[in-house]
């Protein structure tokens, strides 16, 4: 399977200047992608474009093909690096987690996520603890391509390995495909198979 | 120091939340009694005997009598059943035009500025001409009044949902469910519908002082519920041909039960938001 770009270009509406302009992106799920830019130059932006949440931009994300389906689940989710705005302040972790989908047993022990957890708000969950609900959550069956937006940034190094190593072995279990955007040159490094840099795709 | 000397008064010893939920406990005690007191006076009760007539308070009347020999401590009783009836039916109807004017403003974006439209019109005519008008043109008494006061005080409880509805369609959490192949119905349910309960059961039960006060001050100018019901406003206006003769207590007893009525709905209102809704509290 495969995410392809082509020439895109975005800019804000009230923006005068292009963010993005003709970026093309082929990505599929044989290799693992780190996309790195600097702050502001538009990696979040591009992300939104790929996982359809940003949809007036001009050029074509298609998906083995297809185009972003309207309706339905989307087979390519997009993790945010605060979990805290993506979950609804009023619900229990459970049923955040069954929004998505039934997780199992195995992988609640894979994320580190304790049974305890389940029956509390977000608000008395810790960042690292309610990021692994926030992957757990978006790593659902139907889910073919996953794009981390600078996903474990706000975390400790020991809780970015957990999770990351988590994430990578559901990935390579499901040959799913993954994109991890960050600006940390290491983290990339050590991760990914090939890396992009925005500024080199990006004719602005 | 603190701890050294026992207090005496329980209510020093409890916390916020006990303290609130007693607070609610007694004043929505002391409302039902009202209601249901209210409606074990038939008319029967409130019978013309005129060896009685014009006497002022006493253990046997603790309201006096009228000049008709009535006792109007049942006829306050059963007024402000009546009021509360009436402050029922507008506040639950008032609300529910607000969700429904709330949920059509969230359709598109010309829904909404014909229901900003909407909310602006009637804020912007005074509210007693509006409900006298209503009450009128909808032939009067009991049904007229609760329309009236209905038809024009859904209008702050619709900005708030409006505002709040608003809010959480753009939120992070809603555009996720979307992602995840969720209806518009599945999110109104289960995203929206339990954020904004809060603020259709404590706006509901805040509508409540308004319609009894307008229920009372228009039935006071003659516009509201026939002059044969015990209405407190009928009550009161019928007072007033008898102050100049001394008879004080037909007007102040009958408004000061009003007057704590109305505080009690606002002490339940204002302690079920605090309860409800905690980060209000520090306001």
């Amino acid at each position: 399977m495969e995410l392809k770009a082509e020439n895109i270009s975005f800019k804000y509406p009230s923006a005068k200047e292009y963010l993005l302009k003709d970026v093309n992106l082929e990505l599929d799920n044989n290799k693992i992608m780190g996309l790195i830019g600097d702050s502001g130059s538009g990696k979040s932006t591009l992300c939104k474009i790929l996982s359809g949440y940003v949809t007036n931009f001009e050029g074509s994300v298609t998906f083995d093909g297809q185009p972003l389906p309207k309706k339905g689940f989307k087979p390519v989710q997009l993790i945010y690096q605060h979990p805290e705005k993506v979950m609804n302040p009023k619900w229990k972790m459970k049923q955040v987690l069954e929004e998505s989908w039934d997780v199992t047993d195995e992988s609640l022990k894979e994320f580190g996520i304790q049974k305890s957890w389940l029956t509390r708000f977000p608000q008395e969950l810790s960042g690292g603890e309610l990021q692994r609900f926030s992957v757990l959550r978006s790593l659902n069956p139907d889910t073919k391509f996953l794009i981390a937006d600078e996903m474990t940034t706000m975390l400790d190094a020991i809780t970015q390995v957990q999770i990351l190593d988590s994430v990578l072995k559901t990935v390579k279990e499901r040959n799913m495909g993954f994109l991890l955007v960050s600006h940390d040159m290491d983290l990339v490094d050590t991760i990914c198979d090939d890396k992009i840099y925005l500024k080199d795709i990006n004719k602005i | 120091m603190v701890n050294s000397k026992k207090s005496y008064n329980p209510l020093s010893r409890m916390n916020l939340r006990q303290k609130t939920l007693l607070t609610i406990g007694l004043s929505v005690l002391i409302l039902v009694l009202v209601v249901i007191s209210s409606l074990f006076i038939n008319s029967s009760d409130i019978t013309t005997n005129f060896k009685i007539m014009n006497q002022p308070p006493s253990f046997e009347h603790l309201f006096g009598t009228d000049w008709m020999g009535r006792d109007m401590f049942t006829r306050t009783l059963k007024g402000l059943g009546l009021s509360v009836q009436i402050g029922a039916g507008a506040s639950i109807l008032s609300s529910i035009i607000a969700i429904a004017m709330a949920l059509m403003g969230s359709i598109n974006k010309y829904l909404d500025s014909l229901m900003s439209w909407l909310i602006d019109l009637f804020l912007s005519i005074p509210h007693i001409l509006l409900i006298i008008l209503i009450s009128i043109g909808l032939g009067g008494g009991a049904f007229g009044v609760t329309m009236g006061v209905a038809f024009t005080h859904w209008t702050t409880l619709a900005r708030v949902l409006r505002a709040d509805i608003k809010q959480i369609n753009t939120s992070d959490y809603v555009k996720l469910s979307e992602r995840f192949g969720k209806s518009r119905l599945w999110i109104a349910r289960h995203h929206i519908l339990p954020l904004i309960v809060t603020q259709i059961i404590v706006g509901t039960i805040l509508i409540f002082p308004h319609a009894i006060m307008h229920e009372a001050s228009v039935t006071f100018l003659g516009f509201g519920l026939s002059p044969h019901e015990p209405a407190i406003g009928i009550i009161l206006s019928e007072s007033m041909k008898y102050l100049a003769t001394g008879d004080w207590w037909l007007a102040l007893f009958p408004g000061l039960a009003l007057l704590i009525l109305v505080l009690l709905f606002d002490i339940a209102g204002e302690n079920i938001k605090k309860l409800l809704d905690p980060t209000s509290a520090n306001e």
